[in-house]
């Protein structure tokens, strides 16, 4: 395998550089636990003071597709942690295969997930921009949907960055699948497997609330 | 000259803004930040002028508003906040580790731009009208009622705050896997722990801000949101929100200041730090605890009252980690070979100043008295001698002990013992008139008062005038000395740091041999013969 | 020979984890009342520990990134005790 030529002078092997770079990268992941913290402690704030509201906006959200996009990032997450495990100059091709298929399923999430968006614009479920919702309940999911629209816009936001990486990763890997290129393909499937854990939270406190009760 | 230094390597304006070098990030993050202090500072001038007579005379009420807005934007977020970490820390923490440059030297570069980035927006926030909301932001003033550039400066806000995300994620990570052979965690200089107990908090409570802003923007741009309490929506928990980050972000502003303060004590006074190692956890223990004590901002506004006492207790215990490290350095000083150069006179000034502003902070950590004081004068003084009295005497220490390795040249000992003095004389004047005005009841954010307080206010403006010519005063001598300033040994103090272990100022690759540590930091002795940590 | 294949946990990880949701998304139409909301917690708690432990490789790492894994957590943890407290105990 054929190793990038010189190691940055402040580390003293690649292997120095490598470790290095993953401990960054879960530094970050720290602080991105914190950026969906905050609204998570505002989610239960709301729901602990709007119990019925909540469970009133979680019935209005569509969990076929909510469902259906789970399984896909479930699945988009395998096919990265796969490239990752068989990542060698022999298989290139299937490590930018299995990349590429990952880069799709991201893509369909975000084009069912635009769909979802529409149909709740066509329900009148936007605040802010064509909200109606009556009743004394309208508070409690007016709250529940700008929750619903902020956490899984800055989730997309987070896939489309992904997205963006995995595609870059993907040309690289083909190109030269060097040690340095395994560090950073580890790297970006760590951030991968982490908007996959977000959704997998998003996913339980959004959807499925309220799902029994008719 | 025989070996090019970091500053004579190349001198090209390419050389400088595309630099990877850590040494010339932190000068450019110098370079910035004494341009936001000046600005932030010339906000709190005018507001001190204004104050000097009870009636409206100098400015309206409106222009008030956004002075003092103005005025803790600029001086929290671009000038506390990134000030000991990006510029001494930038340039200090490869070299006292033993280390080439920081983990991630073009994060550190792009830390830089987007720092800019973020000034730049809330600086064209500021020329273009201004912003009212006091640096708070608090709901819903700043969602549904402001009619100032609160979503320019917001926008300025969060994007400084990545700033400080990359630069925290470097430090850790730099301090944990670039340490010198040798170099292990009880051999690593005290400013190092508390700049990694900084970075800790940079990382864990900057994010929270970030996505604090976000909900804003979106409240303001969408005309409903979170915080509305039209339907239904809760202002406390953009507080909670906003503390949450806002007090640990206090802990940003002094622990690296704590930092300086123990290489300054120790090299000063010729004596090892006394307890390292409570020292040392004693800032772990603050970045931990500080993020346990946010509600104490809250206590007049509806909280419930067990969160109250529980943010109540915790705020007191968070004091005994801040306690241990005044004990320890008055410890240090005792018996020690003490030398009065202006570090030390800084250092010794940090020490008083903190004291009396920690010590009023658990005066306002008492639910009782806080009913009384919350919104005076009172806690602008308390948290005026943290973060003036403290952090900024702090940084200014830690200029003046590192100004001989950074430029390689010495500064007047004579001008600088006179700032150093009239700073400490200035700023007391100033502020410690603010203790009594709000324990005598005066509203701080106000442009008007009632006579009766005119006499400590005009006390605390004249303080003002003399604080604000000695903080100019270092422009001048530090700036002469970098032209005619005498060439600075590699080290002047005798320090046994690996920082000083190389020339002054650094050359580019910062050690021609890979330094190995052999002993715990402070070996100082009295007679000039300190002990280097690599020997 | 080099691997081409994903290792046997690898696929089973992935399995489990499509298994999780069905089950969770079952378990949301039973009539459990308030362990409703545990019950698909619960589960998601499941499922982020089996991407974390087996996708991103952290029964392999040593403590420290262990740490640094679950510092954010132990972070969130207080963002939310804290928070919570105020607004579950008002009067």
């Amino acid at each position: 395998m054929p190793d990038s030529p010189a190691v940055a002078p402040q580390f003293t092997s690649a292997s120095h550089r490598d470790e290095t770079a993953e401990l960054g990268m879960w530094v970050f992941i720290a602080t991105e636990v914190l950026l969906f913290g905050g609204l998570l402690l505002a989610y239960f704030v709301y729901r602990h003071a709007y119990p019925q509201g909540f469970v009133t906006g979680s019935r209005h959200t569509e969990i076929v597709i909510g469902t259906a996009n789970t399984a896909i990032l479930l699945t988009s997450s395998f096919l990265v942690a796969w490239a990752v495990e068989i990542f060698s100059a022999e298989t290139r091709r299937l490590t930018a295969g299995l990349l590429t298929g990952a880069i799709c399923l991201g893509l369909a999430f975000i084009l069912l997930k635009g769909i979802e968006y529409h149909r709740e614009y066509d329900e009148h479920l936007v605040p802010g921009i064509d909200f109606r919702f009556t009743g004394s309940l309208a508070n409690g999911v007016q709250l529940f949907f700008i929750f619903y629209f902020i956490a899984t816009a800055i989730h997309a936001l987070h896939m489309i960055i992904g997205i963006g990486l995995l595609a870059v990763l993907a040309l690289l890997c083909r190109a030269a699948p060097s040690t340095r290129r395994r560090a950073a393909l580890h790297s970006v499937a760590l951030y991968w497997h982490f908007v996959d854990i977000v959704w997998i939270f998003l996913f339980a406190l959004i959807y499925l609330p309220g799902r029994s009760a008719s | 000259m025989t070996e090019p230094n970091y500053l004579t390597a190349d001198y090209t304006l390419r050389s400088w803004f595309f630099t990877t070098d850590h040494k010339r990030i932190a000068i450019l993050y110098f370079a910035s930040l004494t341009m936001f202090f000046f600005i932030g500072g010339a906000a709190a001038t005018a507001m001190r002028i204004e104050l000097a007579t009870p009636q409206a005379d100098l400015v309206s009420d409106d222009i008030y508003n956004r002075l003092f807005t103005m005025h803790g934007i600029i001086m929290v977020w671009f000038f506390l906040i990134p000030s000991i970490p990006n510029t001494l820390g930038n340039f200090i923490v490869p070299l006292m580790i033993g280390a080439r440059d920081l983990a991630f030297p073009r994060l550190n570069l792009m830390s830089w731009y987007i720092f800019m980035l973020g000034g730049s927006v809330t600086l064209f926030a500021i020329l273009a009208g201004g912003i009212d909301t006091g640096w708070t932001f608090y709901t819903p003033f700043a969602t549904l009622y402001s009619n100032s550039y609160v979503m320019v400066a917001a926008a300025g806000v969060f994007i400084a705050g990545f700033s400080s995300i990359l630069t925290g994620l470097n430090f850790i990570v730099t301090i944990h896997r670039l340490r010198a052979p040798g170099l292990t965690w009880y051999r690593l200089p005290l400013f190092l722990w508390s700049l990694y107990a900084t970075s800790v908090i940079l990382v864990l409570a900057t994010p929270v801000l970030a996505i604090t802003l976000v909900l804003i923007a979106v409240e303001r741009f969408f005309g409903v949101g979170f915080f509305d309490p039209r339907i239904g929506g809760d202002p406390l928990l953009f507080q909670h929100l906003f503390w949450f980050y806002s007090h640990p972000a206090v802990y940003i502003m002094i622990l690296p200041g704590m930092g300086v303060i123990n290489e300054l004590v120790s090299c000063f006074s010729r004596k090892q730090v006394f307890g390292y190692k409570f020292v040392a956890w004693a800032s772990l223990a603050i970045a931990a605890l500080g993020f346990l004590v946010w509600g104490h901002h809250m206590f007049v506004t509806g909280q419930s009252l067990l969160a109250s006492l529980v943010f109540s207790f915790m705020s007191f215990v968070v004091a005994v980690p801040s306690a241990i490290k005044v004990f320890n350095w008055t410890a240090t000083l005792h018996k020690g070979s003490l030398r009065f150069d202006a570090p030390m006179l800084y250092a010794l000034a940090f020490i008083g100043l903190f004291t009396i502003g920690g010590l009023t902070g658990l005066f306002l950590a008492c639910l009782a008295f806080d009913v009384h004081a919350t919104d005076t004068y009172f806690v602008v003084a308390h948290f005026h001698y943290i973060m003036v009295g403290g952090m900024v005497t702090a940084y200014f220490g830690g200029l003046h002990y590192w100004w001989p390795k950074i430029t390689g040249r010495l500064y007047s000992e004579y001008w600088a013992r006179a700032a150093a003095i009239l700073i400490f004389l200035g700023f007391n004047l100033t502020f410690f008139p603010q203790f009594v005005l709000g324990a005598e009841g005066m509203p701080r954010r106000y442009h008007v008062y009632p006579p009766e307080f005119q006499v400590w206010n005009v006390l605390s403006s004249g303080g003002a005038t003399i604080l604000a010519a000695a903080y100019l005063l270092p422009l001048f001598y530090l700036g002469y000395s970098v032209f005619f300033g005498a060439r600075a040994p590699a080290n002047p103090w005798d320090a046994p740091g690996l920082e000083w272990q190389t020339s002054s100022p650094p050359p580019e690759h910062n050690f021609d041999v890979q330094p190995v540590v052999t002993r715990a930091p402070y070996q100082y002795s009295r007679k000039f013969e300190a002990k280097p940590q690599n020997a | 020979m080099t691997q081409s294949r994903p290792s046997l946990q690898l696929v089973a990880a992935w399995l489990g984890l499509l298994g999780l949701l069905a089950l969770t998304v079952t378990m949301a139409y039973a009539p459990l009342g308030a362990a409703n909301a545990v019950v698909a917690i619960g589960i998601g708690i499941t499922k982020a520990a089996l991407v974390a432990a087996i996708f991103m490789e952290l029964r392999y790492r040593d403590a420290l990134t262990l740490l640094f894994a679950g510092a954010g957590l132990f972070w969130l943890g207080i963002l939310l005790w804290l928070g919570l407290m105020d607004f579950l105990t008002r009067t």
